[in-house]
């Protein structure tokens, strides 16, 4: 195609978050008629870049040019109405209200002021037909149906919007296969019908399928564009990986086989989330959990604490079954269980509450004596706490939320080290905060290790999985895909088996 | 808006230092009016009124730190007080136990409380109310739905109008020792963090291996006492229960609570603002009376007076 | 074909209002002395309008994912103004109404805009706007008395052709005048998306603040329709503490029969109107198997709790303990 078809330039986007860059120098093109793969790891910027396309943040730097005029979208409605429309990866339906409501949410047929039920139901209709989501009822309400329903519903408002733009955010991620196909259908037709598209996926026979042009993204930076099916899948996988490594990595022991399993996991399984996982964790052993962000790594740590109801399966710890029914159960002294949760600021911490009460949270049973905090023993303990992970905070009595986010991750992480826990569960310990910190937390979990702490470790990011763990469990639809054992810990092998890829084996075997 | 934060504390004791300010601004006023307020009599008699309310503040207090609201007060005061007369119907023994006895009444209508809200999960607004709604019911059968007939104890009019240290009320000195005791549990027990904890964020403390529904439901159970414990007080003072008395302290409570700076969705505040707040409130209701305001003026000054203050008090509640 | 299926699920908090009120109804007028006739149901549709009109002015609130605890007070202080300025020749009359009508609509308006604007919550907002509208309800009249135009009064508490309530006619109006206009408005639509879902609300570009604040306005406004009915009723102006404060407590338990949410998002002015009668009649059901009156609150409180706590059944299917803190 050419030049003129340009719809859409980003150009020289730069966004941060507090200390952490999300996009650095980012730009895209998008043209008419054409369907635009974006590729990249988890936290390259990908989602950052279409929030900012779509009005949801503003860009720190950078231009936005639609029909070679600049423009800016200072909220989501802004976006819609220049013709950008998103389909979320976090659902942006109002559950209470009907299929049609939501489809026509923003925009509604109104006849004498009032919204014209009749009208909407049968632009709905319509929208849902487009989909080839006729199945859906416009009069079903929206948190009634089921996930791969709702994101349907999600496709069919986008397109009643319209747009001259349409991104999708994993938008097939809940999709059935026949879903997927049916959306297929309608994309390739909107690319007809001269739309521009952007599609974001981690299924790569997806994008073959469906892309014209690609672009990968790395460390909040586009690093490459090129015509779909010009490149192997190795040689986008290289592309995406392609980080320069750093001896961030304490180094890893020699394994100890024969060591007796502190918690062993058999056939654990949890409605259609989790399937028949089994694994074992040794003391002094750090365990990754990888694949893909939502693959039913953070159910398996949740239902392991206790979170979980009707949990199938068995757990031993130190050989003994239990049963964990809450956390506080989880945390108790023959068990001795610790979760790092994944939201520092919602499930880990009380921003409000000093720094003080924030450490002391998880063992006040164990700082009081008949219900009294024993004052000098919690500033010991604190102090010691404070000294081991060198917390930066002003005084003790400071709000948590005024710390960096790596000091207030590792305040989180200190709580519960407050307790010396054997079994230690953490959820993306590191995400969003700084390189320093991330090193720091490196070095504590090999040094809880190597004190004799089983590790479950669970991240997004690749390279830390390489550079931490022992082994790697790599889930995949809530179920253990593949097991990785010490030097078989590559990120090509990480990634071949996360993406799901049929010639996993054959990529590992390329690598090594 | 972390970089907001530390203003944020500074405005937790923002809030606190206006309501005492306030008090001071209150006096002065009502020193112009008239000399005799700046006396200790009055000022004892004040403090002596406001201590009811402090009884009853103070279990409010608790339930709103947790982000919950207990409107069964009414009826909790009143079945304390009616309950606490009725034994002492029953001779000697249940002279004795009456105190004992009215307190576990509100208690139990507390756990009900807590049942519903930490277990059934069911809002606060309306488990509370039902449990009112109920308390209100036994209590109108009980009494055939006549004013209750039984009177106080010598002990209940003791507590309530007496005073054991010459000068100083005795009623002064039960909420000076809930107080204290509160100020205790919520800064120095493991209790009180979570208190404090849960109404952050009941999330977090959950995942934290706190019992988080024991807590509230523990929570509950004291300010049902401590409600029951206020109307055993006012009985002894009036002598008698009344059906409706506990009416005119569920609004006050709250406003008392808020006024002194604890957030109203949980987790902030300290025992020192409900202190204030409920000096604040008994002194506003006292020096308009005084003023021979009539009953309009001042519900209007103090429906404007709750609302001004917490404009001042800033706009916290956006920023969570 | 099976659109009634979808409307029946998503009604289905009001029509199991709808099945409690019509229960109750029967077994009461069935063992009524006089059985079914119009003047019975005409006194049960006046006992029972005047809560339904408060409960439907909470429920517009509350949709928002808001409480309005003024409400009963709104109610006393336009019962209070009508007592002096519904009366006269019929312009006058009419102009009175209208006057009546738009202070409460602005209560509720005030109320909005601390609540949205002022951002404070509306729990203790409410509480003390209603301190001040009943401080000035009870300027108005400090004690009972005042007069209405009896005309008009009995009309509208009378009987249509000798049979329809016509209290029951002008709750009908103002629910098609009022709520079907609201609920089908964008605005309407807008106050329930930000009751279901803020950020979802936001994230699809709906008018947040204005749906809100429109919830409040009519809110008011209803309230003082109910103000009206009373003064109406009683052909005077009262501002009696304890019953403002028995309204606003009973509007949210008529809500909650109503099936709607206190949480906000969900549920209809129709089901709160039927939960209100249906409150209304489950304490006149005692009156009529003879019971000794005094049972009476105690029944009512029970029935309170024991629908409440059914609401909580949701909670046995919940499979990840961390919904419970939503």
């Amino acid at each position: 195609m050419q030049q003129s078809d340009d719809l859409f330039r980003m150009e020289g986007i730069s966004k941060r978050y507090g200390g952490v860059r999300a996009l650095e120098q980012a730009s895209l093109t998008l043209k008419a008629g054409r369907i635009h793969a974006l590729l990249g790891e988890n936290g390259a910027g990908k989602s950052t870049l279409i929030k900012i396309m779509s009005g949801v943040v503003s860009p720190d730097q950078g231009t936005m040019l639609m029909d070679g005029q600049p423009v800016t979208f200072p909220s989501p409605a802004a976006a819609n109405d220049a013709g950008v429309v998103c389909v979320f990866q976090e659902l942006s339906l109002i559950p209470e209200l009907s299929v049609a409501d939501n489809i026509m949410v923003s925009r509604p047929p109104t006849r004498f002021g009032m919204i014209d039920r009749r009208a909407q139901r049968q632009i709905a209709e319509e929208a849902l037909a487009r989909t080839g989501a006729s199945d859906i009822h416009p009069l079903a309400l929206v948190k009634d149906l089921p996930l791969s329903r709702r994101q349907m519903v999600e496709i069919a408002k986008a397109l009643a919007r319209k747009p001259r733009i349409l991104i999708l955010d994993e938008a097939t991620s809940a999709l059935t296969a026949g879903d997927v196909r049916k959306v297929f259908e309608v994309l390739k037709r909107l690319r007809n019908e001269r739309l521009a598209l952007l599609y974001i996926s981690h299924r790569m026979n997806e994008i073959a399928e469906l892309a014209d042009d690609c672009t990968v993204f790395r460390n909040g930076s586009n690093v490459a564009s090129y015509p779909a099916g010009t490149k192997s899948d190795e040689d986008v996988i290289e592309m995406m990986i392609g980080r320069e490594y750093h001896s961030a990595y304490p180094s890893k022991p020699e394994p100890v086989p024969d060591k007796k399993p502190v918690l062993d996991v058999q056939n654990l399984s949890w409605g259609d989330r989790l399937h028949d996982i089994s694994f074992s964790l040794k003391a002094g052993e750090i365990v990754g959990l990888g694949g893909l962000d939502g693959q039913g790594q953070r159910d398996l740590l949740l239902a392991l604490f206790g979170v979980l109801r009707d949990v199938k399966g068995t757990v031993l710890v130190d050989g003994e079954p239990v049963r964990i029914e809450s956390p506080t159960q989880a945390r108790d002294h023959g068990i001795g269980m610790a979760l790092i949760p994944e939201d520092r600021k919602t499930e880990g911490l009380m921003l409000p509450m000093t720094v003080r009460e924030n450490l002391s949270f998880a063992a006040l049973d164990q700082l009081a004596k008949s219900g009294v905090i024993d004052g000098k023993k919690e500033q010991t303990l604190i102090d010691r706490m404070m000294k081991l992970l060198s917390i930066k905070a002003g005084n003790l009595d400071v709000p948590v939320g005024t710390l960096s986010g790596g000091n207030q991750q590792k305040v989180v992480i200190a709580k519960w080290l407050m307790r010396s826990p054997r079994i230690v569960l953490l959820n993306d310990p590191t995400r969003g905060i700084d390189v320093g910190t991330k090193q720091e937390i490196y070095q504590l979990l090999r040094r809880l290790a190597d004190e004799g702490a089983a590790i479950l470790f669970y991240s997004t990011d690749y390279a830390e999985l390489i550079g931490c763990c022992d082994k790697v469990l790599v889930l995949y639809d809530g179920a253990v895909k593949r097991q990785l054992v010490g030097s078989e810990i590559t990120e090509h092998a990480l990634l071949a088996s996360a993406l799901n890829l049929p010639e996993a084996e054959r990529v590992q075997e390329l690598a090594s | 808006m972390t970089e907001r934060m530390p203003s944020f504390v500074r405005r937790l004791d923002r809030a606190v230092v206006i309501a005492f300010a306030c008090i001071v601004l209150l006096l002065i006023l009502g020193s112009l009016y008239s000399s005799s307020f700046l006396s200790p009599e009055y000022l004892l008699q004040q403090l002596k009124v406001a201590s009811f309310l402090g009884v009853i503040a103070t279990g409010m207090m608790l339930v709103i730190l947790l982000g919950q609201i207990d409107l069964s007060v009414p009826w909790a005061v009143s079945t304390g007080a009616m309950m606490a007369c009725a034994a002492a119907a029953y001779g000697d023994v249940g002279a004795a136990f009456a105190i004992p006895f009215g307190i576990l009444c509100g208690v139990a209508i507390g756990v009900v409380n807590g049942l519903g809200v930490a277990y059934l999960r069911i809002p606060s607004m309306i488990m509370t109310l039902a449990t009112n709604a109920v308390a209100q019911g036994a209590m109108v059968v009980y009494t055939g739905g006549f004013s209750p007939q039984d009177s106080a104890t010598g002990a209940m009019r003791f507590l309530a109008t007496g005073s054991i240290i010459p000068g100083i009320p005795n009623v002064v000195i039960i909420w000076a020792l809930v107080g204290a005791g509160m100020v205790f549990v919520l800064t120095r027990t493991s209790f009180g963090r979570c208190v404090y904890g849960i109404g952050n964020r009941e999330r977090a403390a959950y995942l934290s291996g706190i019992n988080t529904r024991r807590i509230v439901m523990i929570a509950f159970a004291v300010a049902g006492g401590l409600s029951a414990l206020g109307g055993i007080l006012l009985a002894g003072y009036a002598s008698k229960a009344a059906q409706s008395m506990g009416d005119a302290y569920l609004l006050p409570a709250i406003a008392a609570v808020v006024l002194g700076g604890t957030s109203i969705i949980g987790g902030r505040g300290s025992y020192l603002g409900t202190i204030a707040g409920v000096i604040l409130i008994t002194l506003l209701q006292s020096i308009l009376s005084v003023m021979q305001m009539p009953e309009a003026g001042r519900q209007i000054i103090y429906g404007l007076v709750i609302i001004v203050m917490l404009l001042l008090y800033g706009r916290t509640a956006a920023e969570r | 074909m099976k659109d009634w299926r979808y409307w029946l699920s998503a009604q289905q908090g009001t029509l199991t209002a709808v099945a409690i009120f019509v229960v109750m109804f029967v077994i009461y007028t069935a063992n009524h002395p006089a059985g079914f006739t119009a003047n019975v149901v005409q006194t049960a549709a006046n006992k029972g309008v005047l809560l339904a009109f408060v409960a439907m002015a909470q429920t517009l609130v509350v949709i928002t994912a808001g409480i309005d605890l003024s409400v009963g007070m709104i109610l006393l202080l336009t019962n209070c103004l009508a007592s002096w300025i519904v009366i006269g020749t019929p312009l006058e009359t009419a102009m009175g109404v209208i006057a009546v009508l738009l202070v409460g609509a602005l209560c509720g308006a005030i109320n909005g805009a601390i609540v949205i604007y002022g951002r404070l919550q509306p729990i203790v907002t409410t509480i003390a706007t209603g301190a001040v509208y009943f401080g000035i309800a009870l300027l108005l009249r400090p004690f009972p008395g005042g007069s209405v135009n009896e005309d008009l009064a009995d009309a509208l508490t009378g009987r249509l052709f000798g049979v329809i309530p016509s209290s029951l006619v002008a709750l009908a109006g103002v629910v098609l005048v009022v709520w079907i206009p609201y609920s089908r408005s964008v605005y309407g639509r807008a106050a329930y998306a930000a009751g279901s879902s803020e950020t979802a609300a936001y994230m699809s570009g709906m008018p947040i603040r204005r749906g809100k604040f429109l919830s409040y306005t009519l809110g008011g406004l209803i309230a003082a329709v109910g103000g009206l009915f009373l003064t109406f009723f009683t052909y005077t102006g009262d501002a009696a503490l304890a019953s403002g404060n028995a309204y606003t407590l009973f509007s949210i338990a008529a809500v909650v029969l109503g099936g709607v949410s206190l949480f906000g998002g969900k549920g209809s002015a129709i089901g709160a109107i039927f939960g209100a009668l249906a409150f209304r009649t489950i304490g006149d059901l005692l009156f009529v198997f003879d019971f000794d009156p005094i049972w009476q609150p105690l029944f009512q409180g029970l029935i309170l709790l024991v629908a409440v706590s059914l609401g909580a059944i949701g909670l046995v299917r919940v499979r990840n303990r961390l919904e419970w803190f939503l």
